[in-house]
């Protein structure tokens, strides 16, 4: 196949285009969640718990139900009771049977903000009108917000049949740590004892939501043949499908996803909330059901990623040499396991080479929204205490903080804690690239100071597909499974215009439905432009092969003969025939009879992502008296591999940087005050 | 519940509808008027996705009553543009990939057109004082910044 990130003589990769989806989105017209609605569709709204921890004693619907104009409740009593069933789903493993708790509390509600209780109605107000009479008596129970406190002996136990995996021997107490993982390489006693500095930190981070734009919002309609379309916004209508025939006990051939644009996401659009209680309350009303999140509710149900404790320990001998790096990690889950804490574990140190590692993780339910994946989930919570560590073991040597990063600095050959032992990786150039950049030495002024952090991240591949259809007049269409969360359809467009050597605005990409295109995993992970992209290369490259079939017929020669090259069909060699060019155009006039549409797709489950890695340098000034914090200037170097469209590249980091200062500044969730 | 008969101009053409006493005027054009551009990120006049011009006045939709908007002048993303031919900033949005979700974007453009209504050569430091009140998440604001300024020296002539 066509390796884009090997080619030299790229023609539309690496340029930037008018991205195919700009003129509808700068004009109003493209058509996110809540924008989309069906003839005759409700109004759905959610009951949620006034309480972080509660029993339900009783949900009396009557009131409700008599209502006029209120054309279905629903409880956790009208869903499937399902069993317990890990499911790889979204962006990182998850429960079946958590997911269903989680989006209608059954017997327990588990946080404030938590479903309880479900309407559709012929009208916003008497859907609320409706909300209002339903009666739920809840037995208050005791509750814990904070992750060390939800680890204390004696806590309020948020689940009586939750013991501790990881422990051995078995715990016989239920407890709120869901998990204990250890990963660990070398001799940690050993590696300290040869260190000549120790540095230690405890770091704690604020649980942060990933405060996408567009609220959560989706219209289900299912009919009387159980047929169901669901019209989400969303980081993967697979993932949706999945969910709502498990959650629903539906079969998924019955169950249509059609996404919409999305407004945003950063991991936080990888699991469901409200398009199984769309559908249900559809199959209750017998007709279509719209269900929109308010941003208070997106807040109080939804996301974030997790607050965490981190506790790091380094130690170095007098060159610089990292021998010792320990770490224990308490994640926050939120009211069902699942934190990113075994991702933190990987990441916390993987910039380094280091002989001798323990990293102890535990991943903590509390009464709290459960967290859902945010931008390299649980990377940036233990890489932010690691860097502080290697700072100060830097300070403690008189070393520069680059430097103290190139001596330690992974590479390929080096064994990561996790077992995997990286090919050839960009670290070390990003290391050099922050050193020789006028804003490391830049003069620092009054009340001012510089800090660098670098990072890591796997980038995965996985399961995508795509189709390539050359249309009758030569124009092409280009359809994936994967939702296009900030510029793959540009992406795909230019990467299938690059192989086939036609301009991009040739391509046509759009995004397919889980009944019009083979299965894609989620848009998460860093593995779109990637497998996706993977996908559309190859389906490309097929259908290349396919217009020199069409070309060798037309012109009576074997199609051995035949060459793709610019955009044509050309005659291989002086002995192949003195044949004019075939354009795109003149083969696709002729699909009719030289066999047919042409077209292909292609499904994979992309292997061998390189890693990726990045150093972000930071200027603030602090007023010493207010502490009033301002960036000053901020430099973000990345490895990113191929850039297909620079400025979304760009605008990928430029965010993400943006984010990373509001988590550090200004985020976080305050409960209780 | 009895509604109100509301009376407006809307992009230049004549609007009604009816609006329930508490109904927004950003849930009126969304779901009455049928103009799904002008977008809810919060409904609490925080993020800026609802901003329209009303009576030459930049507002958050979703923090104006209906029925306030009898007899009022509102334009919205969907009167940003010429038939077919893109404003300026329209343009320069495309062209410096100042969005990328695209979600906020109709609010940014309106409120960076309401800016340059008003000022038509403003500093950095005045574009990122007016569009403080519009949220982005994923682009960090350099490339909305950037596509405004070009906007505006394009408008100039510069």
């Amino acid at each position: 196949m066509t390796y884009i990130g090997n080619k030299s003589d790229l023609r539309v990769v690496g340029t930037r285009p008018d991205r195919p989806d700009g003129v509808e989105k700068v004009t109003g017209r493209a058509v996110y969640g809540a924008d989309f609605r069906l003839a005759g569709q409700l109004t759905g709204r959610i009951l949620r718990s006034p309480h972080a921890h509660a029993r339900i004693i009783k949900i009396d619907t009557s009131k409700a139900k008599a209502l006029p104009g209120v054309k279905a409740v629903m409880t956790a009593e009208d869903l499937p009771n399902i069993t317990s069933e890990e499911a790889f789903v979204g962006e990182g493993p998850t429960n079946f049977r958590d997911q269903s708790l989680n989006v209608m509390a059954r017997g327990k509600v588990l946080y404030e903000g938590h479903a309880v209780a479900a309407v559709a109605a012929m009208s916003p107000s008497i859907a609320e009108a409706a909300l209002a009479l339903i009666e739920v008596t809840y037995e208050v129970l005791p509750h814990v917000i904070d992750v060390e406190e939800a680890m204390a002996p004696g806590a309020p136990i948020l689940d009586e049949n939750l013991f501790t995996a990881g422990v051995d021997p078995k715990p016989t107490t239920p407890s709120n740590i869901a998990k204990k993982i250890i990963l660990k390489s070398g001799d940690i006693d050993a590696g300290f004892a040869k260190a000549d500095v120790i540095a230690e930190g405890r770091y704690v981070t604020a649980a942060v939501h990933q405060a996408y734009i567009e609220p959560h919002a989706c219209v289900a309609t299912i009919g009387a043949d159980g047929q169901a379309t669901v019209y989400a916004s969303s980081q993967g209508h697979f993932m949706i499908r999945s969910f709502c025939a498990k959650l629903l006990g539906m079969e998924i051939s019955n169950i249509r996803v059609i996404p919409l644009e999305i407004g945003g996401g950063f991991g936080g659009k990888t699991i469901v909330y409200l398009e199984p209680v769309a559908l249900k309350l559809s199959q209750i009303s017998g007709k279509p059901v719209k269900l929109v999140m308010t941003r208070e509710e997106v807040f109080r149900a939804s996301g974030p990623t997790s607050g965490a404790v981190v506790e790091v320990k380094m130690g170095a001998m007098k060159d610089g040499t990292i021998v010792a790096a320990q770490a224990v990690l308490k994640y926050q889950a939120g009211a069902f396991p699942g934190s990113p804490v075994q991702p933190g574990l990987m990441c916390a140190f993987a910039m380094y080479d280091i002989a001798n590692v323990h990293v102890t993780g535990y991943d903590v339910i509390s009464n709290r929204a459960k967290v859902a994946a945010y931008r390299a989930p649980g990377a940036p919570i233990s890489s932010y205490a690691a860097e502080q560590v290697v700072d100060d073991l830097a300070r403690q040597l008189g070393m520069d903080a680059i430097t103290i990063r190139e001596k330690n600095a992974a590479k390929a050959g080096t064994k990561t804690v996790y077992g995997v032992t990286f090919p050839e990786i960009g670290y070390e150039a990003v290391l050099a690239a922050a050193k020789s950049h006028a804003h490391w030495k830049a003069p620092l002024g009054k009340n001012q100071g510089r800090g660098i952090a670098t990072g890591f991240w796997f980038n995965i591949g996985g399961e995508s597909s795509a189709s390539v259809f050359v249309n009758e007049d030569g124009s092409v269409s280009v359809v994936s499974g994967s939702p296009d969360i900030g510029g793959s359809r540009a992406s795909m467009a230019m990467m299938a215009a690059e192989v086939l050597g036609i301009p991009v605005d040739n391509v046509r990409p759009i995004i397919g439905d889980t009944a019009s295109i083979g299965f894609t995993n989620v848009t998460g992970g860093s593995r779109v432009t990637y497998a996706t992209g993977m996908a559309t290369v190859q389906a490309t490259e097929k259908v290349i092969e396919q217009l020199k079939q069409r070309a060798a017929m037309i012109w009576d020669i074997s199609p051995d003969a035949v060459d793709w090259k610019d955009g044509q069909a050309v005659p291989a060699g002086a002995n192949a025939g003195g044949f004019d060019p075939l354009s795109l155009a003149a083969i696709a006039a002729k699909a009719g009879k030289t066999g047919g549409p042409i077209g292909s797709e292609v499904s994979v489950n992309a292997q061998g992502a390189g890693p990726g890695f990045g150093a972000h340098i930071c200027d603030v000034e602090v007023d010493r008296e207010t502490g009033q914090t301002t960036i000053i200037r901020y430099t973000a170097i990345q490895d990113v591999g191929r850039a297909i469209h620079p400025s979304y590249v760009e605008g990928q980091i430029q965010g993400g940087a943006v984010q990373g200062i509001g988590w550090a500044l200004n985020e976080e969730y305050i409960y209780g005050a | 519940m009895s509604k109100t008969h509301v009376t407006t101009t809307i992009n230049g053409e004549p609007a009604e509808f009816l609006a329930e006493a508490g109904l927004s005027l950003l849930d009126a054009l969304r779901d009455e008027v049928g103009l799904t551009g002008t977008k809810e990120g919060c409904g609490s006049g925080d993020c800026g996705a609802c901003s329209v011009i009303v009576d030459d006045r930049l507002v958050c939709a979703c923090l104006v009553l209906a029925v306030e908007a009898e007899g009022a002048t509102i334009q919205t993303i969907e009167g940003v543009a010429t038939g077919d031919t893109l404003h300026p900033l329209q343009r320069k949005f495309i062209e410096h990939a100042a969005l990328q979700c695209g979600f906020c974007t109709p609010g940014f453009l309106v409120a960076a057109k309401s800016l340059l209504e008003k000022n038509n050569n403003p500093t950095e430091t005045e574009v990122r004082f007016w569009l403080a009140g519009n949220l982005c998440r994923c682009t960090g604001y350099d490339k909305i910044v950037r596509a405004v300024m070009d906007a505006a020296a394009e408008m100039r002539g510069a």
